[in-house]
C-alpha cells in the first residue's frame, strides 16, 4: 500500500515540477475579472461597491493563506508546491491592489480628505493599509533578479513579513463587520494556525542540537531556499 | 441503499388544505391555499391613504428592499433573510401588550388592523453600516395602538420584542449566536408617541415580505435602522430604559438613542456619509452626506433639546 502511495506521489510531484505556471496566474486572476464584470453590469446586488470590495479583499486573503500553506503542506508529506508560491503571492498582491483601488475609487470617490481621515481615525483602515504596505516590497522583490541582488538570507528575512501582513489582514477583516459572523473568524483561525506552524518549526530548529535531525533539517533548508539557488 | 432525503416540516400540507384537495386540484382554492401554507404567505395588496410625512425622494427599487436585509435571526449575510425567511410562519400572529398599561392584552393581528387606518409613509432608512434606502412603508402610527392599551402615568419607555422560533429561524440555532435572542429594542415614550413613528405591515402596496420583518414591525426613520425592530411579538411599557440587542452586544458602539448623526461617528467607521442603495450607476454612485436625524430634524430635533447627543448616542 505504502509503495503505491509513494509511487503515485512521486509521479504527482514530477508532474507538478514540469507543469507550466502561467495557467495559475490566469486562473487566479479570473475570479477578479469575473466579479468586476458583474459589478459593471449591475449584477452584484443592492450594494455593488461593498460586494466588490469584499470579494476582492477575500481573494487577497485566500491567496495569502494558500501561499502560507505551501511549506506546512510539504512538511506534512504532501506535494511540494514551492514552484507556485510566487504566483500565489503575486496574485494575493494583485487582489490587494484591486481591493485598495475599489475602496479609493468606488467607495470614497477619490476624496483625498475623507481617505486621509479614514486612515488616521479608523483602526481597521489603518491596519488594512499597514498590511498592504508590507505586501508592496514583497511583490517588488518577487523575482530572480532581486533574490540575487539581496542574497538568500536577506530575501528570506524580508519575506517573513508576509506573516505580519497575513495577521494584519485577518484582523482588518474582523474589524470591518458587526458582531462575530463566521467568515472573518474562520480566516483568522486559518492564519493563526499557519503562524503557529511556522513558530513550531522555528522552535524545533532551536532545540534540534539535542536531536538527531540535523541532516533532515539541512535537506529541508535547501528545499525552501530561493529558487535561484535551487535546481529547477 | 440510497438514503431518502428528509422532508422539512414546512413542506407538510396543512390538514385543511389536504381535506379539500380535490377542490384545490380544481384550481378554486389556489389563491387561498397559497396564503394558507405555513411559512409561504403570499403578499396581498393593502388599501391605504397617502401621507404628508412621506418624502418625495424616489423609492429604492423593490428588488433591493426585499433582497438586501439585515435580519440576523436568519443569518448574518445580506442575502440570508430573503433566502431563509420563507420558513417563518406569520399566520396566525399576535402581539402582546403589557407592562405599565391599564389594559394589558394580547391582540391578534387582524384585530389590530381593524382599529387603524393604513397610510403610505415613504421614509428614508439609514443603516448604521453606512448605507440607506427610501422605502414606501404601509402602516399606522404606533401611538394609535399604545393609546388602546392606555399607558399609565408611570410609563416612560416602550420596549419591543421579536419572535424567537429556532425551528423557523436558522440564525437562532447552533452552538454560537451572533446576538442575544429575543431581539429587543426600545424607545422613550415621547419618541414612541411621535407621529413619525409607525408600525408597518406592508411595503410597496402589499403586505410585508418575511425578510422585511413580517407581519408587523416598527419604523423609526430618524434613528439607525437596527432600532426599527422586525416581526414584533410583544410591546411593553416600562418605567426604566429597557435593554436593547445591539447595545448589549457592543455598548460603546450602539447606544440606546442611536439617532442618525453625521457628527457622532461609530467607533470603527465614520457616519458622515452614506451610500444610497440603487442610486445612480451602481459602481460609480457617489456617497452622499448624512443628514442630522436622517433629514427629519425639523420634526424630531425638539425631542432632544438640551441633550448631549455625543453622550447619549
Amino acid at each position: 500500500m505504502a509503495v503505491f502511495a509513494s509511487l503515485s506521489s512521486r509521479s504527482l510531484q514530477r508532474a507538478l515540477n514540469a507543469a507550466p505556471r502561467w495557467p495559475l496566474y490566469a486562473a487566479g486572476a479570473a475570479p477578479g475579472v469575473w466579479i468586476f464584470w458583474l459589478a459593471l453590469n449591475n449584477r452584484l446586488g443592492a450594494d455593488p461597491v461593498k460586494e466588490l470590495e469584499h470579494a476582492l479583499g477575500l481573494w487577497a486573503l485566500r491567496f495569502i493563506v494558500a501561499g502560507l500553506a505551501v511549506t506546512p503542506l510539504r512538511r506534512l508529506g504532501g506535494p511540494n508546491l514551492l514552484r507556485f508560491r510566487r504566483a500565489l503571492g503575486l496574485l494575493a498582491f494583485f487582489y490587494a491592489c484591486a481591493h485598495l483601488l475599489s475602496y479609493l475609487l468606488f467607495d470614497q470617490g477619490l476624496d483625498a480628505h475623507a481617505i486621509a481621515a479614514d486612515i488616521l481615525k479608523r483602526p481597521y483602515i489603518t491596519i488594512g493599509m499597514f498590511a498592504f504596505a508590507i505586501l508592496v516590497p514583497l511583490a517588488a522583490t518577487s523575482n530572480v533578479a532581486m533574490i540575487r541582488r539581496m542574497g538568500a538570507a536577506a530575501w528570506q528575512k524580508l519575506h517573513r513579513w508576509v506573516y505580519v501582513a497575513a495577521a494584519a489582514a485577518a484582523i482588518h477583516f474582523i474589524m470591518v463587520v458587526k458582531s462575530w459572523p463566521a467568515e472573518p473568524l474562520i480566516y483568522a483561525a486559518l492564519v493563526a494556525l499557519l503562524l503557529l506552524a511556522r513558530a513550531e518549526f522555528s522552535l524545533r530548529r532551536r532545540f534540534e542540537r539535542f536531536s538527531r535531525a540535523p541532516a533532515r533539517r539541512r535537506r529541508e533548508e535547501r528545499d525552501s531556499a530561493p529558487e535561484a539557488i535551487q535546481a529547477k | 441503499m440510497t438514503r431518502l432525503k428528509p422532508i422539512a416540516s414546512s413542506e407538510i400540507t396543512p390538514r385543511e388544505i389536504y381535506l379539500r384537495r380535490r377542490e384545490f386540484l380544481g384550481g378554486a382554492l389556489a389563491a387561498a391555499a397559497f396564503a394558507g401554507l405555513p411559512g409561504r404567505a403570499r403578499a396581498t395588496p393593502l388599501t391605504f391613504s397617502k401621507s404628508t410625512y412621506s418624502t418625495n425622494e424616489p423609492p429604492t427599487p423593490k428588488e433591493d428592499v426585499t433582497s438586501y436585509n439585515n435580519f440576523y435571526e436568519f443569518g448574518t449575510s445580506k442575502s440570508s433573510p430573503s433566502r431563509y425567511a420563507g420558513l417563518m410562519k406569520t399566520n396566525p400572529w399576535s402581539v402582546k401588550i403589557d407592562g405599565m398599561v391599564s389594559k394589558p392584552a394580547t391582540y391578534a393581528l387582524e384585530d389590530i388592523l381593524k382599529s387603524v387606518t393604513l397610510e403610505e409613509r415613504i421614509y428614508r432608512l439609514r443603516c448604521v453600516e453606512g448605507w440607506s434606502m427610501v422605502i414606501p412603508w404601509i402602516g399606522f402610527p404606533l401611538s394609535q395602538l399604545l393609546k388602546r392599551a392606555e399607558p399609565l402615568g408611570s410609563a416612560k419607555f416602550v420596549a419591543f420584542e421579536t419572535l424567537v422560533r429556532p425551528s423557523e429561524m436558522p440564525g437562532q440555532s447552533g452552538w454560537f449566536q451572533t446576538l442575544d435572542w429575543p431581539y429587543t429594542e426600545g424607545l422613550r415614550l415621547d419618541e414612541a408617541m411621535h407621529p413619525l413613528t409607525i408600525l408597518a405591515v406592508g411595503l410597496y402596496g402589499e403586505t410585508l415580505p418575511n425578510q422585511d420583518g413580517a407581519p408587523i414591525r416598527l419604523v423609526v426613520p430618524w434613528k439607525y435602522g437596527f432600532k426599527s425592530i422586525k416581526s414584533i411579538v410583544r410591546i411593553s411599557l416600562a418605567e426604566t430604559q429597557p435593554a436593547t440587542a445591539w447595545n448589549k452586544e457592543a455598548p460603546n458602539e450602539y447606544g440606546f438613542y442611536s439617532n442618525v448623526n453625521p457628527e457622532v461617528d461609530h467607533p470603527r467607521w465614520s457616519q458622515s456619509t452614506e451610500r444610497r442603495i440603487g442610486e445612480g450607476s451602481g459602481l460609480f454612485a457617489a456617497r452622499r452626506p448624512t443628514l442630522p436625524f436622517n433629514g427629519y430634524a425639523d420634526q424630531v430635533a425638539s425631542l432632544y433639546t438640551g441633550m448631549d447627543l455625543k453622550a447619549y448616542f
